[in-house]
């Protein structure tokens, strides 16, 4: 498949993130200082989102196939269960530590900054302990059927 | 609660969030894709045939968008407080937590919002308590 269009929607993507300055952990730390001085601005970077999103996800839902003929595929989950929840909390205490999510350290990865190259690498190393369970759990998953 | 007025900054907010916007459109309606940025990493460590050059091309898209942002005379300095070990101890923590949770902040808090997906809904609580619980630990009661 193209891998042109792709490329374009992630970098328009990470420059939104530098205009709107979410690629600065301090910034987002900033957002979840609720005790602190608050700045609201994360706020404001989702109402964009989704003011452009909200419509896209209207539109796909009634198309099969996208523009350049590949499937729309929409997650079709709906459980609201442990390993959501706990997931989430995971995911926000280490957001909350270091004030990066995965897009703005990949950003800033490229800008050449030590501290997102050593987040990604340990991200990466935390998405793998995740693949290592998971076929460890198909695996013996399988033997007990 | 007080408002830092002088670090508030929403019409670069709102600008920049139309930006990524524009950037998950692109993604589901040309290429079909969700543009959440966890699952798009993730799925490299599965590999699977004819799923993967996308994933790159979207990644490097994100990667050199500073060097464009730049060259459009848009920059901006990252301040990261946090030292290397609690560095790398969060990364641990997000690339546990997003494949578990199936998502991260552009996954359930864009994508996900942007249809109500009810999973969604309550991720993006979930971690925005999360990220208000920790910041307010490490700032309030611990004092760092």
């Amino acid at each position: 498949m193209a891998t042109i269009t792709p490329f374009l929607a992630g970098l328009v993507f990470g420059i939104g993130l530098i205009v709107s300055r979410m690629a600065d952990p301090a910034k987002v730390q900033g957002f979840l200082d609720l005790a602190g001085a608050w700045d609201p601005s994360l706020a404001f970077v989702m109402a964009g989102a989704l003011v452009v999103a909200a419509p896209a996800f209207a539109i796909a839902r009634r198309r099969r196939v996208s523009i350049m003929r590949m499937p729309i595929a929409l997650p079709a989950s709906r459980d609201v269960d442990r390993r959501l929840v706990a997931g989430s909390t995971l995911f926000g205490i280490g957001w909350g530590l270091a004030g990066f999510c995965p897009a703005p350290a990949l950003v800033v990865l490229g800008m050449g900054n030590p501290k997102a190259v050593a987040f990604v690498a340990a991200m990466l190393a935390g998405m793998a302990v995740f693949e290592w369970r998971e076929q460890r759990r198909a695996i013996v998953g399988a033997v007990a059927d | 609660m007080t408002i830092d007025w002088n670090a508030f900054t929403p019409w670069s907010a709102l600008g920049g969030g139309l930006l990524i916007g524009i950037g998950v459109a692109m993604l589901l309606l040309v290429d079909g894709r969700i543009a959440g940025i966890s699952g798009v990493v993730g799925g490299l460590l599965r590999p699977r045939a004819g799923d993967v050059g996308w994933r790159i091309a979207f990644v490097a898209g994100l990667v050199v968008a500073p060097l464009v942002a730049a060259l459009a005379g848009q920059s901006m300095v990252p301040n990261i407080d946090a030292s290397f070990v609690i560095v790398a101890l969060a990364g641990v923590a997000v690339g546990i937590g997003t494949r578990y949770g199936a998502g991260c902040t552009s996954g359930h808090g864009i994508c996900g919002v942007a249809r109500l997906s009810p999973r969604s809904l309550v991720a993006t609580a979930t971690f925005m308590a999360a990220g208000f619980a920790t910041v307010f630990i490490v700032r309030h009661v611990l004092g760092a």
